[in-house]
C-alpha cells in the first residue's frame, strides 16, 4: 500500500514546506527558550565548578554570596584554616557594576560581575584563553570575553584604570554578567571605598571632633583617618577541604564555632538553580506552555483546513472502499509529518542563532529529543480534530444530487 | 436471467418519518444483464440518486430486494456485513466529474483500488497500466491529473471503476461535461468495457448525446422506474467519405 500522506506531502511541498517554516520558527523560539533555562542553569554551575571551592563561607543569616549580600570580616579566613580538615581558604568579594572601557572603545559601559581573589587561591579563574594570571597587587585585571575587552586594554573600574592582562571564559555571574578578576585589595577598595567628597567630609568631621583630634594624643587623628578610609570586609571565603574529609562535616563546625553560614556545593548549587533563577524557570516554563499551545492550535487548525479542502477526495476514497483508519492515518502522518519539517527547521534555527545572543544558550540533545516527543505528541492531538471530521464525511457525498 | 448483472425487485426508500417522511423511491424493479450499458433517465429529484446510493451502498434502502452479480446484497435489510469490501470489489464508480486523487499519479490513482483490496503493489499497478493502456490514455501513466484534459481524466476514472473487475459499474452523469465527441467516446468504452468485462452497467444521463446509444432505457419518475427500449444508435465512428 502507498503512502497516502507521503503523496499528499509531496505533490503540496510547497504548501507543507512554508506551513512547516512558520512552525518550525515558533518551535525554534521554543528550543531556545529551554536553551536560555539551560544555560542558566550552566552558567550557575559553571560559576561553582571553576571558583574551585568546596564550600562557600558567608554572612550569618544570610544565603550569600550569589543569591544575597554577605559581609564578613577578612581575618575570618584565618580562623577557618585553622580547623581541622580545612586545606585552603580564601577571601573572595563579588560587586556587579559598570566597567568602562579607556581604550579604542572609549566611555563604552560593560555590565560585569568585579570579583576580587587572592592570586593562587580558590576564587582565581581556573584557566586563561590567552594572556597571564595577575601578578601585581594592583590594577591587573582578567577578564571575561564575553566582557568584549582584549588584552592590553584600559578599563575604568570606579576612580582606577586597570589594564587587561588574561582573557578567560564561562566566568559569568548567576545573572549571565560576564566576571572581571581583580586583586582581592583592588576589589574591597572598589566595593567599599567612599567617594572623595565623602572622605573629605568625613575627615573633616573627625577632625572637629575633639573626642577624636585631641591636642596631646599625636597620630591618633591620622590613625582614626586611616580606618574609617580602609576597608577588611569580604563577601565570602571560599574553602577547600582536604581530600577524603567531608565537606559538609566541616561547613558544620564552621556554622557551629564561627557563626557563620558554610554551604557546601550542592547546597550552593540548590541556591543557585532552585532558588536564585527558580522566578525565571518559571517564566520561561509558562512561555514554553504557551509556544506548545499555540504550536498545538496552529498545527491543528493547518490540518483542519487541509482536511477540509479535501473533503470531496475523502468521500471519493470512503465510497472506493477505504478504511477509515488508512484515512486517519492520512491525515495522523501529515500532521507529524508537518511536525517533523517544523522540527527540522527549528532545530537548526535555534542552532544559528543561538550563539547571537547576549546570554549563554545551551542547547542540550535531551532537549532536543524531548522536543521532538513534545511536537509529535502535539501533532498527533491536533491531528483529531481534523481526523473527526474526515471520518464524518459520507461517501454519498461523492454521488451527486 | 443468468442470476448475474443487477436485479433489483420491488426496492423502496423513505426519508424520515410522519407526516414529513418522503417516499424518495416507491417501486423500483430493474434489471441489468451482464455486458449490458443501461441508461437512467428522469427529472431532478425523482429518485436518480437515492437508486444510486441505494445500489452503492452507500445509503439502506426502506425495503426490497437488491441482487448486485448474483449476490443478494439487500433483502428487507443488508445482507453483506462489509458494505466497504462490497463496495471496493463488486462495484465500480464513475463520476459526472473524475474525482481523481489529485496527489496521486495517474497509475496509483488508479492501482489504488487493488492496493486497499490486498494487491501487492507491483500486481495493482500492473493492471492498472493494462487498463490504461486499453483506454488509451497509457502513454500518461506518470502524468498528474492536473495535467489530463476532462475526456482523459474520465477514461482514468472508468479504468479506476474496472480495475478490480466489479460485476457492477454505477455512472452518475459521466458525459455531462464532455463535448459530442468525447461523450460518445467514453460511451464506446463503457460499452466495450461492459462486453469486454461482462460487467453491468448503470448510465445515470440527462445527456441528449448519449441517450440514444441506449439499447435500453429506464426513466425514472416520482420514485417508480418504467422501463423502455432505446433507439441503441451505432457508436462507431461514422467512415469519413
Amino acid at each position: 500500500m502507498i503512502s497516502l500522506a507521503g503523496r499528499d506531502i509531496l505533490h503540496s511541498w510547497g504548501r507543507f514546506l512554508l506551513t512547516g517554516l512558520g512552525l518550525g520558527l515558533l518551535i525554534g523560539v521554543t528550543l531556545t527558550m529551554a536553551g536560555v533555562y539551560r544555560g542558566m542553569v550552566d552558567d550557575a554551575r559553571a560559576l561553582l565548578g571553576n571558583s574551585g571551592a568546596d564550600l562557600w563561607v558567608v554572612q550569618q543569616d544570610t544565603q550569600g554570596p550569589y543569591a544575597e549580600a554577605s559581609s564578613l570580616r577578612d581575618d575570618a579566613v584565618r580562623s577557618i584554616l585553622g580547623l581541622p580538615g580545612v586545606a585552603r581558604a580564601a577571601n573572595v568579594t563579588y560587586l556587579t557594576m559598570q566597567v568602562r572601557h579607556q581604550g579604542r572603545d572609549h566611555g563604552r559601559d560593560v555590565r560585569a560581575m568585579v570579583v576580587g581573589f587572592e592570586p593562587g587561591q580558590p576564587g582565581e579563574p581556573g584557566y586563561l584563553l590567552a594572556g597571564r594570571h595577575i601578578t601585581r597587587s594592583h590594577f591587573e585585571a582578567v577578564v571575561d570575553v564575553r566582557t568584549g575587552f582584549v588584552l592590553g586594554d584600559r578599563i575604568l573600574i570606579r576612580r582606577h584604570d586597570y589594564t587587561v592582562v588574561g582573557l578567560t571564559q564561562r566566568m559569568v555571574s548567576s545573572g549571565g554578567d560576564p566576571m572581571v578578576f581583580v586583586s582581592l585589595k583592588d576589589a574591597q577598595e572598589a566595593q567599599f571605598l567612599k567617594d572623595n567628597d565623602a572622605i573629605l567630609n568625613e575627615r573633616a568631621r573627625t577632625a572637629a571632633n575633639p573626642g577624636l583630634n585631641r591636642p596631646g594624643a599625636p597620630g591618633l587623628l591620622e590613625a582614626i583617618q586611616a580606618s574609617q578610609a580602609s576597608n577588611h570586609n569580604v563577601n565570602a571565603v571560599l574553602v577547600q577541604v582536604q581530600p577524603g574529609v567531608s565537606a559538609e562535616a566541616v561547613a558544620e563546625q564552621i556554622r557551629r564555632w564561627k557563626h557563620l553560614e558554610a554551604f557546601t556545593r550542592p547546597q550552593m548549587e540548590e541556591i543557585l538553580v532552585a532558588k536564585l533563577i527558580a522566578t525565571s524557570a518559571r517564566q520561561i516554563a509558562m512561555f514554553l506552555v504557551i509556544l506548545a499551545v499555540v504550536s498545538a492550535a496552529i498545527v491543528a487548525f493547518i490540518i483542519y483546513t487541509m482536511t477540509l479542502g479535501k473533503i470531496r477526495e475523502i468521500a471519493v476514497l470512503k465510497l472506493i472502499g477505504t478504511r477509515n483508519r488508512t484515512i486517519a492515518g492520512m491525515i495522523l502522518q501529515q500532521a507529524l509529518g508537518l511536525g517533523l519539517i517544523g522540527f527540522i527547521i527549528g532545530k537548526v534555527a535555534a542552532t544559528f542563532w543561538a550563539p547571537v545572543f547576549p546570554k549563554y544558550v545551551l542547547l542540550e540533545s535531551a532537549d532536543a529529543v524531548r522536543g521532538l516527543v513534545a511536537v509529535m505528541l502535539i501533532c498527533a492531538l491536533a491531528s483529531i480534530l481534523a481526523i473527526r471530521a474526515a471520518l464524518k464525511v459520507d461517501p454519498a457525498a461523492a454521488i451527486g444530487g | 436471467m443468468t442470476g448475474l448483472g443487477i436485479r433489483i425487485e420491488g426496492l423502496r426508500k423513505r426519508y424520515g418519518a410522519g407526516d414529513t417522511a418522503v417516499d424518495a423511491l416507491k417501486d423500483v424493479n430493474m434489471v441489468v444483464e451482464p455486458g449490458e450499458v443501461v441508461g437512467l433517465i428522469g427529472p431532478s429529484g425523482s429518485g436518480k440518486s437515492t437508486l444510486l446510493k441505494c445500489l452503492g451502498a452507500v445509503i439502506e434502502p426502506t425495503a426490497g430486494r437488491m441482487i448486485l452479480g448474483g449476490q443478494t446484497i439487500y433483502d428487507d435489510g443488508w445482507k453483506i456485513a462489509d458494505l466497504r469490501a462490497l463496495r471496493r470489489d463488486s462495484i465500480g464508480f464513475v463520476f459526472q466529474a473524475p474525482y481523481l486523487i489529485p496527489f496521486l499519479d495517474i497509475t496509483d490513482n488508479v492501482a489504488l483500488l487493488p492496493m486497499l483490496a490486498g494487491h501487492p503493489n507491483g500486481v495493482a499497478r500492473a493492471r492498472a497500466l493494462e487498463l490504461l493502456q486499453a483506454l488509451d490514455v497509457g502513454h500518461r501513466a506518470k502524468a498528474q491529473p492536473s495535467e489530463l484534459s476532462g475526456g482523459e481524466q474520465q477514461r482514468v476514472s472508468i479504468a479506476r471503476a474496472l480495475v478490480n473487475q466489479p460485476p457492477v459499474i454505477l455512472a452518475d452523469e459521466p458525459t455531462a461535461p464532455l463535448d459530442s465527441e468525447r461523450a460518445l467516446a467514453v460511451m464506446r468504452i463503457l460499452n466495450r468495457m461492459a462486453a469486454q468485462y461482462q460487467t453491468a452497467i448503470i448510465v445515470v444521463t440527462h445527456d441528449e448525446k448519449i441517450i440514444p446509444t441506449f439499447k435500453r432505457i429506464y426513466h425514472i419518475r416520482d420514485g417508480q422506474t418504467f422501463e423502455e427500449a432505446g433507439q441503441g444508435r451505432s457508436l462507431e465512428p461514422e467512415p469519413v467519405s
